[in-house]
């Protein structure tokens, strides 16, 4: 039985599903890249928040070497998309949404739908076509 | 119930502004008189913080949802504890008028 892993907070999901490379001289990469919503979230507070690795790994409820464990699998993976020319695509992983986020699959709003506010169609255009971003 | 805006300016002309800590304006939407407010945001150059002030304010003004383009760590763990919806729009070139229109078609 390994160890139970603890969940990473994750503040918000990504706003795409994926990245594709083109104009590839070679075949693309028939494999692709899983990127967890962890890492996605590690590279973004390191690289584009700029915060130290420290203050990250608080935010997301692990300790300063496993959030440097998760930021390193992040490089590495983009690294090896890169390189081999793979798509990325986003996948779910061990991540804890602090609040349940929802997609409008009719404006594309992301939004969250608190306790107060019973509603289940989407605020800005009040479209029903909404999914979690769980899924 | 009180929808507020991230907005460039004090104008219904004005841009729809996708940061919320430190976004221009926030246009407020009262949809009980149907009034249009646009109030500064004080804080917009603050060195630090601006998000969780910009969220303390939305929460002393009994917003049910605000309507931005991203909203920092800190500032959704407070509209979260607030209660308010947070919304978030990717369209960068859209008027104040135009999402308020798209509201109203609700």
């Amino acid at each position: 039985m390994p160890r139970q892993r603890r969940l990473r907070k994750v503040v918000s999901p990504p706003k795409f599903k994926g990245y594709k490379p083109y104009g590839a001289r070679e075949q693309k990469s028939p494999q692709e890249e899983e990127l967890l919503y962890e890492e996605y979230e590690a590279l973004k507070l390191a690289d584009y928040d700029l915060m130290n690795h420290a203050e990250a790994a608080t935010l997301m409820g692990v300790s300063r070497a496993t959030f440097a464990r998760i930021y390193e699998s992040a490089r590495r993976k983009l690294a090896r998309a890169f390189v081999e020319t793979k798509e990325i695509r986003m996948a779910y992983g061990n991540a804890e949404m602090d609040q349940d986020w929802y997609i409008c699959n009719n404006c594309y709003a992301r939004f969250t739908i608190p306790e107060q506010v019973p509603n289940d169609r989407c605020p800005l255009c009040n479209a029903e076509n909404i999914v979690s971003v769980k899924s | 119930m009180k929808i507020v805006i991230t907005s460039m300016s004090d104008s219904l002309t004005s841009t729809f502004d996708r940061r919320f800590g430190r976004a221009a304006w926030f246009c407020i939407l009262d949809t009980e008189d149907e009034a249009i407010r646009f109030i500064p945001n004080e804080h917009v150059n603050a060195s630090n913080g601006a998000g969780l002030k910009a969220a303390e304010t939305m929460g002393e003004l009994k917003v049910t949802k605000v309507i931005s383009g991203d909203f920092g760590p800190k500032a959704k763990q407070l509209l979260d504890k607030f209660g308010i919806q947070m919304v978030m729009m990717d369209e960068a070139d859209i008027l104040i008028e135009e999402i308020i229109e798209r509201l109203n078609h609700n």
